[in-house]
């Protein structure tokens, strides 16, 4: 006979525990503006640079543009990845969130949601007016934050399993690169070919379907690895 | 009857050392295990193996007879960790830090105020966690304790950073806390004053 486990006491509810989380992580960058704000800045002046660099050929530029944007947003994305658990790691936060009676995939869900507002959202938001300084066709200034809003969601769930497993190793920064971008590749392609095919008139459905369902596999599977990753990086 | 936390045969190795071996111990409501050992003979780390924080390479922990692997999140929400660190943002106050806290596992039915008042910690509310002391934040990490409704402590050297005040306060929770039916495993190379039995694990 296996004996039962008494009833538990009343648990705080699901959704409680997700916006916990979320809030105290917004909280806290909050209080470290500047961390916040190097992907953007980081973003901004790589993709600013280069029309400076290259010069006045508004048809080279419009050529490598979707590109080099698209490069921009994944190695700012990368920049900020590093840092996702080694906060809660260092002051043992991550143990208390390890053993919260909460699902620790949904703490990896609102963590990773934190992430994506303060790294990704900032990008998506000033993309279009990035896109101006390439001479980017009008429709492709839809495209490209509709693109990277989907495709830097996709980074940040992926990047948050490898900042996961290398959390408690001394330079894992560049293991995690390594980690991230086999699997970002496909992001990286279709964003920038979708932001061109925009720029040349054509329609962009196919590749946002596909950056869509890509998103939508990492938000079902990525935080369930998390969780698996960040216990075993805890031993 | 089933022991409330019971464990058989641990083991652990760090590589090719075996950190210790065939622990095993019943810890019934009410009682303490006080686990022993000088430095480095491995008493964090059999409390994060209990705990669940590490898979031990042999033996089981149970939960009320359950094996905890299988058993996590109800397990989980019937202990507290303390551990060395204390485990709160350094950025927010300390309000803010227990506020996550309430969101993340059952709460006990006490009042905030008073149990801040009861550590000293009432006129800190409103600071952020770094300008409070060592011994200040160790006295969150007990309320904390307090704060939430688990009937098993995991108490990881307890006394570290605090002033004699300090020391007497844990012991008198602690008493506290195996009264009111709770059960509690420190490691500690100091001794706990309570009049509730002692179970003594010493690792060597």
């Amino acid at each position: 006979m296996t004996p039962d486990l008494p009833p538990l006491p009343p648990l705080p509810r699901l959704r409680d525990g997700l916006l916990a989380v979320l809030r105290r992580d917004l909280l806290l960058a909050m209080q470290r503006p500047g961390d916040v704000l190097n992907p953007l800045f980081f973003f901004a002046v790589v993709s600013t640079l280069f029309p400076l660099a290259i010069g006045p050929d508004a048809e080279l530029l419009r050529a490598i543009g979707p590109g080099v944007v698209w490069v921009a947003a994944l190695l700012a994305a990368l920049l900020s990845l590093h840092s996702v658990f080694l906060g809660d790691f260092e002051d043992g936060s991550l143990e208390q969130l390890l053993l919260s009676a909460q699902p620790l995939p949904l703490i990896v869900l609102a963590k990773t949601a934190a992430h994506w507002l303060l790294s990704g959202l900032p990008l998506v938001i000033v993309s279009p007016v990035i896109a101006l300084s390439y001479d980017l066709a009008p429709a492709s200034l839809v495209a490209m934050p509709v693109t990277l809003a989907l495709g830097t969601a996709s980074l940040s769930l992926i990047g948050v399993v490898a900042a996961a497993l290398t959390v408690g190793l001394n330079r894992g920064n560049a293991l995690l690169g390594l980690l991230v971008l086999p699997l970002a590749m496909p992001v990286l392609i279709f964003g920038a070919r979708t932001v061109s095919l925009a720029a040349s008139g054509d329609g962009i459905a196919a590749g946002v379907y596909f950056l869509g369902a890509y998103c939508m596999l990492a938000v079902t599977l990525a935080p369930f690895a998390t969780a698996a990753a960040l216990r075993i990086s805890n031993e | 009857m089933t022991a409330l936390l019971s464990a058989s045969g641990l083991g652990l190795f760090r590589g090719e050392r075996r950190l210790f071996g065939d622990i095993g111990f019943a810890l019934n409501a009410g009682n303490l295990l006080l686990v022993e050992g000088a430095n480095g003979s491995g008493k964090t780390s059999l409390l994060r193996v209990i705990a669940g924080l590490v898979e031990p390479d042999t033996g089981s922990v149970r939960w009320r007879g359950l094996d905890v692997r299988d058993h996590r999140q109800s397990y989980c929400a019937s202990l507290m960790w303390s551990g060395h660190k204390v485990g709160c943002k350094q950025d927010l106050t300390l309000i803010e830090n227990l506020r996550c806290e309430r969101a993340l596992r059952p709460i006990a039915a006490r009042d905030q105020q008073a149990v801040f008042r009861r550590l000293d910690l009432a006129g800190l509310t409103d600071l952020p966690m770094r300008a409070l002391s060592a011994g200040q934040q160790r006295r969150v990490a007990l309320a904390r304790l307090l704060l939430g409704n688990a009937e098993l402590w995991l108490l990881d050297e307890p006394f570290t950073n605090l002033d004699a005040g300090g020391e007497a306060l844990v012991n008198q929770l602690v008493d506290e806390h195996l009264d009111a039916g709770g059960a509690c495993v420190m490691a500690s190379h100091r001794g706990v004053a309570t009049d509730r039995p002692i179970e003594r694990l010493s690792l060597s």
